[in-house]
């Protein structure tokens, strides 16, 4: 019996995987998998099918992957990913997700970082209507009896020994009961967004709380310093709400006025990819934008001049939610954005298949750092949560890990009354606050020092397991932007603007003997 | 301006009473899941008369309408709390949770009904070969169902463990009813007509209160020419 943490797009896919390599599996989760993170993915899935009569290849979606992450990852690791792209695709097709059409092919739109049209998607909702495909082939599986679901259980322990991975502890919400589940265990517990409540585009459930029970534990991160901020997104009601970088694939333009005219700064900057410059480097502009002093201080995202079909038929969704939220018509107004936290490219270092450096310990999806350097394309994050998932199950099904005997032999403890106390909301917003500051899209050593200081200052002055969980991460994501003297993907250093070949390494983190230990290693 | 919102909370199962909440609004667009979570982020939690108040259990996600978590009952209709603005309500409004399913606690319901069903029904691809994919309306319709639970709350012919599963099950299964092929469709189609067909009164109060904006009039013709009178998938 294997164990999955998470029911989104990389938990749901490993458990797909199991079942059909005739294994069994449960499938943990805080919330039924319709509830997860996934489905907020909007604008599409990487794949170079070449359907729009570009000439894309595999190779090129390589080389762009690895540019866009700023040379990062590991040269075949990214092959074969991106060599999966196509079938991946297709396969979802095959059951029955509504990708938009060029005929009876798959259409692809055009998405940051990336010179072909390449992006396959359904309107501005795709994360949504694969998610809804996965989750009916789940449940075929599940009346096999080859997943067992569990969707209102949250982990409140993992247990580690001398390099060795015992068991999860899990407590279901709705009882408070608890139970430890043993055995190879998948984490597919999404990105770290709970460490920074309210300012990202992430889900409230996502709290981050198995990430920094793994880390506490010794679990080895890799790439913290390098957070994703989406250049386009607008504040609602406690939270980030994303606006979807389809809409510059399909032309929006941004702009800033400056001495009293519309700036397009983009195209003004990067006159080939113009608005479609990697999330990086366009966050990076928006941030200049906004503080430059000759402007409003304000980006606007401008989707007025977007052809009809394209307001009708690819982001009717995206339309109908910006005018719900904000009061703004879109193809009538400009729409005032601004760069907000969407994704972590760093997480818990895993090899190609997905091992932790936990024997039995597995990680895939957004929570695991493999595929994205210092910088993710937009488009392969839900590639690489189905891919992901699916080679972690893979390694995980081959290597049939049987973890020692517990102290009572017993495989199946009963379930009992373990609690383990939640962070209180004032600390969390305290560290969010902190780490905020630090790691902003401009950063600097006087910053992150003085981030640092204060989040020490916060792990002394609590006693409760969890926020000092929380703050360790958090500490281990400062620490590593100190230590990469550099600018590189989205870690740009003010006090270090140029890139340099001797960061061209993942930083890795670990929490060893009290202390937290930052090295870099080469791909 | 503030608000006073009146909560049904349930306790070990069987002990239902309201409380009431003052609220202050941070900002024009907070909604009944801002202020449920601001109300739980107090350090010491009182109701409207300074009386000691636990913190109200109730799950949400996504706060944007997308994951169908937050869905309870608001002034009598069933809605997302996180598209229930508060600027709508004139001084104070009424938070249920929903009653077609067990409460677990305050407004927080099992809604495990809703996957049961869908088991039942085989809700899924039998071989993924064979899906006709024509990347017409009805498949992405049906595709956004969110599983909330309100078309099954405020229809008049669903309860709980009936035959009738609800435009909860309708809805996304009229994916799979018009994208399979015959012959591979028979099963699902039989279940519909047992389980949706023959216990749906058309009402088409679920048409008013998805959260999602789904067409369900539309999904539920197109199943019915499809399943139940064998013409075309439109």
């Amino acid at each position: 019996m294997i164990n999955v943490i998470g029911a989104g797009l990389s938990g749901i896919s490993a458990a797909i995987t199991i079942a059909k390599c005739g294994k069994k599996c449960n499938l943990f989760s805080v919330q039924p998998s319709e509830r997860a993170q996934s489905v907020l993915a909007e604008g599409g899935i990487n794949a170079a099918l070449d359907n729009m009569g570009e000439g894309d290849t595999v190779e090129e979606h390589f080389l762009d992957t690895m540019k866009g992450g700023v040379f990062l990852e590991d040269e075949q690791t990214i092959k074969d990913f991106t060599a999966a792209a196509p079938d991946i695709v297709m396969k979802l097709k095959a059951l029955g997700v509504p990708f938009h059409l060029n005929g009876d092919k798959i259409a692809q739109r055009n998405f940051g970082g990336q010179k072909k049209k390449r992006t396959a998607f359904s309107k501005s909702s795709t994360g949504k209507v694969i998610m809804t495909a996965l989750i009916d082939e789940a449940r075929k599986y599940e009346d096999k009896g080859f997943i067992a679901r569990f969707p209102h259980h949250e982990v409140i322990d993992l247990s580690i020994s001398g390099g060795a991975f015992c068991g999860v502890t899990v407590r279901d919400i709705y009882t408070g009961r608890t139970a430890e589940f043993f055995g190879a265990t998948i984490l597919c517990v999404g990105g770290m967004n709970g460490i920074f409540p309210e300012v990202t585009t992430g889900t409230t459930q996502n709290n981050g709380n198995v990430q920094s029970i793994a880390f506490s534990k010794g679990v080895e991160f890799s790439d913290l310093e390098f957070i994703q901020y989406h250049p386009t997104t607008i504040a609602v009601a406690d939270k980030r709400m994303l606006v979807s970088e389809a809409a510059r694939g399909e032309g929006g333009r941004l702009f800033t006025v400056k001495n009293g005219k519309p700036w397009y700064f983009m195209e003004e900057k990067y006159p080939v990819l113009k608005n479609l410059m990697p999330r990086d480097v366009v966050s990076r502009e928006c941030y200049l934008a906004i503080h430059d002093g000759q402007t409003d201080g304000k980006v606007y995202l401008d989707l007025t001049g977007l052809p009809e079909e394209v307001k009708r038929d690819k982001l009717s969704d995206l339309f109908e939610e910006i005018t719900a939220y904000k009061s703004i018509d879109p193809s009538v107004t400009p729409v005032p954005v601004e760069p907000g936290i969407h994704y972590f490219m760093g997480g818990i270092s895993v090899d190609k298949g997905h091992r932790t450096n936990v024997k039995g310990l597995y990680a895939a999806g957004e929570c695991a750092s493999i595929y994205h350097g210092a910088n993710r394309l937009g488009g392969n994050s839900m590639l690489g949560a189905i891919y992901g998932g699916t080679v972690a199950a893979k390694t995980a099904v081959d290597e049939n890990y049987e973890c020692a005997a517990t102290d009572n032999g017993s495989h199946e403890l009963p379930f009992g009354y373990a609690e383990r106390a939640d962070g209180s909301p004032s600390f969390n917003k305290k560290l969010r606050d902190i780490l905020f500051d630090g790691l902003g899209i401009i950063r600097d050593e006087k910053g992150l020092i003085s981030s640092l200081e204060k989040v020490e200052k916060l792990i002394s002055e609590t006693k409760n397991e969890t926020e000092m969980a929380r703050a360790t991460l958090g500490k281990a994501m400062i620490l590593s932007a100190i230590e990469r003297k550099e600018s590189r993907g989205a870690h740009y250093r003010a006090d270090f603007p140029e890139q340099s070949e001797e960061y061209k390494a993942k930083s890795t983190a670990v929490f060893s003997g009290g202390e937290i230990v930052i090295k870099f290693k080469k791909a | 301006m503030a608000i006073f919102i009146e909560i049904l909370r349930t306790k070990n199962s069987d002990k239902q009473y309201f409380e009431t909440f003052l609220y202050e609004p941070f900002g024009d667009g907070d909604t009944i899941a801002t202020a449920l979570k601001k109300l739980n982020e107090r350090e010491e939690l009182k109701d409207v008369d300074g009386k000691a108040a636990e913190k109200i259990e109730w799950e949400c996600s996504c706060l944007q309408k997308k994951c169908g978590s937050c869905a309870m009952v608001i002034n009598g209709r069933p809605r997302l709390a996180c598209d229930a603005k508060i600027s709508e309500f004139k001084g104070k409004v009424r938070v249920e949770p929903l009653k077609k399913f067990p409460v677990v606690c305050d407004l927080t319901v099992d809604r495990s009904i809703l996957f049961a069903n869908l088991k039942e029904m085989k809700s899924w691809v039998p071989d993924e070969k064979e899906a006709i994919i024509n990347g017409k309306e009805i498949q992405y319709e049906s595709s956004r169902c969110l599983q909330c639970g309100c078309c099954l709350e405020i229809c008049p012919n669903f309860y709980s463990g009936g035959k009738f599963f609800g435009m909860a099950a309708g809805a996304l299964t009229s994916r799979l009813i018009s994208e399979l092929p015959k012959g591979e469709r028979d099963e699902i189609a039989k279940a519909y007509k047992k389980h949706f067909y023959a216990g749906c009164g058309k009402s088409l109060a679920c048409k008013d209160v998805c959260p999602a904006g789904i067409d369900t009039e539309k999904l539920l013709v197109n199943s019915n020419a499809v399943a139940i009178w064998k013409r075309k998938s439109k």
